[in-house]
């Protein structure tokens, strides 16, 4: 077991040397707005431009930056200088992590328990009105984009802008530390957006999967013991049926820690979607660069989280 | 039958599905019942409706919508007038079920001790640890080696033979009066198969539990059992002591049973012969008698005539449903017995049109 997760953690790195190697190309190869001309703001002399480049370490071949990015990252931990602030990227990062992290755990609690405790209702009475309606509801839910979605949850209850004004509405968000319930309060609506799409999927997930669970002979056998139904479903059930959802759960996780972009923006968040977004409309590489590779890390890690969480899940599962 | 109070009657019991394609008729006025300590075997094809009669004793054929008419009377209660959970008090505890499939049958993800241990919880207030004593014990009782080691291990760490033992240890947990084994040797190995019938006589003998044994194979019927009933399309067409039915079988369907499983004793020249056709539908049902289709001696009034459960004259517990003459079908059976193909036992016997 240990030797499997040091050789996928090896290969993560491999792989995110890859995304890196990807993202230098985009960024630099294909058309894109001059970082040493963005920064020159008014001054465009090509002195202080060529000044600039050179300052930026934009004036070696592709090849040599991306090396010395490489030595940076992996010898220093430094993910170098933003163009605009020179603030360090590391830290703008580390800064910005609690924020996402707070909205993408808070949401997933959110759509965990919205969609399971749907999908379990919906899946003991399949074909019901009460099934049909949330199943319904569900595929409104999963075609709603986000920012849509933030936006008319601002207009209908931001307390700022809102129709109903009972919800802190955009640029409230407050640090947990700082103040616990500002914290909270700022953001439900942020959680609800993030949620409604993914509560939806995981409600329709776990209904078609309970639904089959409940016809397995293991079932039949947990009720031929005299156990209550409600031990029946929620034990004997629900162990099986919530195996595909652990999966998505972990690269649901793992996706939004590093691309709650659309949320963040919508709501003025001030976390690592956000960071990036910024960065993207400003060419500041080393930021975008910086949040990708965040992004990618996770995606990289929910992954092998999900694989080691299979093997306790399911005791048949055995990795070498 | 025997004199003495049943444990389990089940009175004309029937048991419906509505599904799109129609009402599926899986049982269809069925009466049976075993004492207590005796064996029942229930013998029919697969669809025959005989594994949807024992889930519905259970009450397990409720939650899949079925419409059950009927008695069911367990110690004098109609179980199937019982709420759910005054039913649940009895599954598991009265009565316990063995099922055909051990490896699909044992949830996948709980160790072998535990789920025993639900099932000993489930009617008994019981410490964690007495339970898990209980199920080491119930292990061992099975013939499982090494219990202490076993009781932690996952049914897939299991062979299929042990599994079947441990189901059979989850179904003992309580001591039940009433055990019903669904095909419990059907998905194993032959000679595993012997193991587990032979486990299952010894544990009826030193626990008294009624058993009621499923199956398609008469082989396993005439080790076990003291009584037989044999089902066809949701029916019982036949049902007498062990003794009489092997040694007089009435009903030409029973005779296509008898004649398609090997016996030592018979003569070696005598092949084995498969009932022609496959078993009909439970939503279109043939008319008259429903083995019509299939039955060689069968005459053009069958198609029509709906055959009634009856005594047969000189042995007033042997009941069959039949339309053929009790001499016909004694010189018929006669002729199968001796050897002869049902064309051959029709020539010599002479089979007619009854008088009506």
């Amino acid at each position: 077991m240990s030797r499997y997760i040091i050789r996928r953690l090896l290969w993560g790195v491999v792989l995110l040397v890859v995304v890196l190697a990807l993202l230098f190309v985009m960024f630099r190869v294909l058309p894109t707005a001059d970082p040493a001309k963005l920064r020159a703001g008014r001054l465009q002399s090509p002195k202080i431009i060529a000044e600039i480049r050179h300052n930026l370490g934009l004036d070696k071949s592709l090849l040599a930056q991306f090396w010395v990015y490489l030595k940076n990252l992996f010898l220093h931990f430094d993910l170098g200088y933003s163009y605009y602030s020179n603030a360090p990227v590391k830290e703008l990062i580390f800064n910005r992590l609690p924020a996402t992290l707070s909205l993408v755990l808070g949401g997933a609690i959110v759509w965990l328990v919205a969609g399971l405790g749907v999908g379990i209702v919906s899946a003991r009475r399949a074909g019901s009105r009460v099934d049909r309606a949330s199943m319904g509801t569900a595929l409104v839910l999963v075609s709603a984009p986000e920012y849509w979605l933030g936006l008319i949850t601002l207009y209908l209850f931001a307390s700022d802008i809102g129709q109903v004004r009972i919800f802190p509405g955009a640029g409230s968000y407050v640090g947990l530390t700082s103040d616990p319930v500002k914290w909270f309060e700022s953001l439900i609506l942020p959680w609800l957006v993030v949620a409604a799409g993914t509560a939806a999927v995981y409600a329709r997930l776990i209904r078609g999967s309970l639904i089959e669970t409940m016809g397995e002979d293991y079932i039949r056998t947990a009720r031929a013991k005299g156990l209550t139904e409600r031990r029946v479903v929620l034990r004997h059930g629900l162990r099986s049926a919530i195996n595909p959802i652990v999966t998505v759960l972990g690269l649901d996780i793992g996706v939004l820690l590093g691309s709650s972009v659309l949320v963040e923006t919508v709501f003025n968040i001030p976390g690592i979607g956000r960071l990036n977004y910024i960065a993207i409309t400003h060419a500041d590489f080393p930021i975008v660069q910086g949040t990708v590779l965040v992004a990618a890390l996770f995606i990289i890690l929910a992954n092998i989280l999900v694989d080691v969480a299979y093997a306790f899940l399911d005791p048949r599962v055995r990795y070498s | 039958m025997s004199a003495q109070e049943p444990l389990l009657r089940v009175e004309d019991l029937r048991v419906e599905f509505s599904t799109e394609d129609g009402i599926v008729h899986a049982v269809d006025g069925i009466t049976y019942e075993v004492a207590p300590g005796r064996t029942l075997g229930i013998v029919g094809e697969s669809g025959s409706g005989k594994t949807v009669a024992s889930l519905t004793t259970l009450g397990l054929t409720r939650t899949q919508g079925a419409r059950v008419s009927g008695r069911i009377l367990f110690e004098g209660r109609d179980l199937v007038a019982l709420s759910e959970a005054k039913l649940r008090a009895i599954r598991g505890n009265d009565i316990a079920m063995v099922f055909q499939d051990p490896l699909s049958s044992l949830h996948p993800f709980f160790k072998v001790g535990a789920q025993l241990i639900e099932a000993l919880r489930a009617h008994r207030e019981v410490s964690k640890q007495q339970a898990r004593a209980r199920a080491i014990e119930l292990l061992g009782l099975v013939g499982i080696p090494d219990p202490r080691r076993r009781v932690d291990e996952y049914p897939h760490e299991f062979s299929g033979g042990m599994r079947q033992r441990a189901m059979i240890a989850m179904a003992l947990a309580n001591e039940p009066k009433l055990l019903i084994a669904d095909e419990p040797t059907t998905a194993l190995d032959v000679t595993v198969q012997a193991q587990i019938l032979a486990l299952l006589e010894r544990l009826q003998r030193e626990l008294g539990m009624a058993i009621v044994i499923i199956t398609h194979d008469l082989g396993v019927v005439a080790e076990m059992a003291d009584d037989i009933a044999v089902m066809y399309a949701g029916r019982i067409v036949e049902t007498a002591s062990a003794e009489l039915i092997f040694g007089g079988p009435e009903h030409p369907y029973t005779w296509g049973l008898l004649r398609s499983i090997p016996t030592l004793d018979g003569s070696r020249e005598a092949d084995l012969v498969p009932i022609p056709g496959t078993p009909p539908s439970l939503i279109q049902r043939p008319s008259g008698c429903h083995f019509h289709p299939r039955c060689p001696y069968a005459q053009p009034s069958h198609a029509r005539i709906d055959p009634q459960l009856r005594p047969v004259p000189d042995q007033p517990s042997h009941h069959v449903a039949c339309l053929l003459e009790v001499d016909v079908r004694r010189r018929l059976w006669a002729e199968l017995h001796a050897g002869r193909t049902p064309e051959e036992a029709i020539a010599a016997v002479g089979v007619t049109e009854e008088p009506q």
